[in-house]
């Protein structure tokens, strides 16, 4: 079936994250130097400006910072999964990442929520890190 | 910069849906409105900025402009920050004409929004969301809904409170000619709203519109000389806490904050010496969350100021008496401007602020990431 919404484009700095991705793993880059772990992916640490860095495979725990019912499709390939929940979940690790919380009634999602990462094969290439509550 | 400069005209082009004007159409209609209204021969402008439209990024759009006008600026600049764009332009203008680099400057803004949605383009803007958030659903509205929602959660602010800002500024709407929403709306209208992006409703979301507007900016000395009264710019500020909204150090304060401590300071003012504020408002929430970060109130009581009609024209702090992007048109800010001037020259008849001596102008743009504030007195 022809997947109808947006993808994302990898490139030179996201090409990593997305491949782990693929593999169903979150890789962030973590600076070398300060050790800070940074999103979205960067050729730069936001803290020191180092450009060394290892790619770090994260937990896929967080909870939910905040979320959204969107109970009308902004764009028309969501036009088939309303209600669905636009969310940010802070991960153990600290960053935040921008997601879709799945699996679950929309009234049962709650700020400060435990959720586990899930990943989502939308196409051959792509796959999307969504999370479930845990 | 207290008191260097003004502005010194004001245009504002038709808007709402206004099909056959281009973008570049808009900009040029609502530079010549203001050209006339200052009463300045094109001859004398040398600055160009403009705000690139979000549709199509234009190359240059500035100097196309100028170039329509048949003109040779010697500065010539394109801005696009969001709806930060149009208080940030005359920012820049105060700057540049500070510097030396040009003495009379036109700020515009232009976009054919509505009635170019079907347009084809040679390209679209990547504004940035594309990656990592637009696959998961989000646009405009979600940032700022998710925002709310941690505000409710941390302060106990409620969907009515945010619709006491949806119908403050639909009554405003209601009194100023060509408003794009002329139905009064009350707080059970504003509840009984399809709840499209929980907890946003529908009218708690900004228009889409045709449209531009232009101010244009010079120095005080000149300013005296014209023939609409001047309105000096009193204190600018500017601050950006963020781009993504992942990168938000928190979603209960914004830019507002500290472009608006700077901008005090400048002007040598408190939050009580300001008689109205026309806040940007893409959404209920950001007109809240400004109010607060503003100091007219404490931080989480944003609610309760709202409640009882403290914003209102007549009130205690009338807040876009012109109806905002809410309730008159989507001009991304720029009519915030043009109605502040409008209020200090005493242009407003029905919507008239009494004592209007000193308002306060905001922009805000992308997720609550970019700010900038302006502070304007008569």
């Amino acid at each position: 079936m022809e997947y109808k919404k947006p993808l994302p484009i990898p490139n030179e700095d996201s090409r990593p994250f997305f491949d782990g991705c693929k593999e169903h793993v979150t890789l962030l880059q973590k600076c070398e130097e300060c050790g800070t772990i940074r999103f979205p992916p960067s050729n730069m640490c936001p803290s020191c400006l180092s450009e060394k860095f290892t790619l770090e495979k994260m937990s896929g725990e967080g909870t939910i910072y905040s979320f959204v019912i969107a109970n009308q499709a902004l764009r028309p390939g969501w036009k088939d999964d309303i209600p669905f929940v636009p969310a940010l979940v802070e991960l153990k690790e600290k960053v935040r990442v921008f997601t879709n919380i799945v699996d679950c009634n929309p009234s049962d999602v709650a700020i400060g929520k435990p959720v586990k990462a899930v990943f989502d094969d939308v196409t051959d290439d792509i796959t999307l890190l969504k999370f479930k509550l845990a | 910069m207290k008191d260097e400069f003004a502005i010194v005209g004001i245009g504002e082009t038709e808007f709402g849906t206004v099909s056959g004007v281009s973008t570049q159409g808009f900009h040029l209609l609502a530079i010549k409105a203001a050209l006339a209204d200052s009463g300045l021969d094109k001859s004398v402008v040398d600055g160009f900025i403009a705000q690139n439209p979000y549709q199509e990024a234009i190359f240059i759009q500035s100097l196309s402009i100028a170039e329509a006008m048949g003109i040779q600026p010697r500065y010539t600049a394109d801005l696009n920050i969001g709806g930060a764009t149009p208080v940030s332009m005359v920012l820049q203008a105060a700057a540049v004409i500070k510097a030396g680099l040009a003495n009379v400057v036109v700020c515009s803004f232009g976009e054919n929004a509505r009635s170019g949605r079907k347009n084809k383009y040679h390209g679209r803007l990547n504004m940035g969301y594309e990656d990592f958030e637009i696959p998961y659903g989000s646009g405009a509205p979600v940032g700022y809904a998710l925002a709310a929602r941690r505000h409710m959660h941390e302060y106990g602010t409620t969907s009515k409170q945010l619709g006491a800002i949806a119908v403050a500024q639909r009554k405003h709407a209601l009194i100023n000619p060509g408003s794009q929403m002329f139905e009064p709306m009350t707080i059970e209208d504003h509840q009984n709203s399809p709840a499209i992006l929980d907890p946003f409703r529908l009218l708690d979301c900004c228009l889409v519109s045709d449209g531009g507007g232009a101010v244009i900016v010079t120095s005080a000395e000149r300013a005296k000389t014209l023939r609409q009264p001047p309105v000096y710019i009193m204190g600018i500020g500017s601050f950006h806490p963020h781009r993504s909204i992942m990168n938000a150090p928190t979603l209960t304060t914004c830019g507002a904050k500290i472009s608006g401590q700077i901008a005090y300071r400048m002007a040598g003012i408190t939050p009580k010496d300001i008689d109205f504020a026309e806040l940007y408002d893409c959404f209920t929430y950001t007109v809240l969350v400004q109010i607060e970060d503003y100091g007219f109130c404490k931080k989480g009581e944003g609610g309760p100021f709202v409640e009882t009609g403290r914003i209102e024209i007549g009130g205690e702090l009338p807040v876009n008496t012109h109806g905002g992007l809410l309730s008159q048109a989507y001009m991304d800010g720029m009519f915030h401007i043009t109605e502040a001037v409008k209020q200090l020259r005493g242009q407003c008849g029905e919507r008239q602020v009494g004592n209007a001596n000193i308002g306060l102008v905001s922009g805000n743009g992308g997720h609550l990431s970019t700010h900038a504030t302006l502070i304007l007195r008569r």
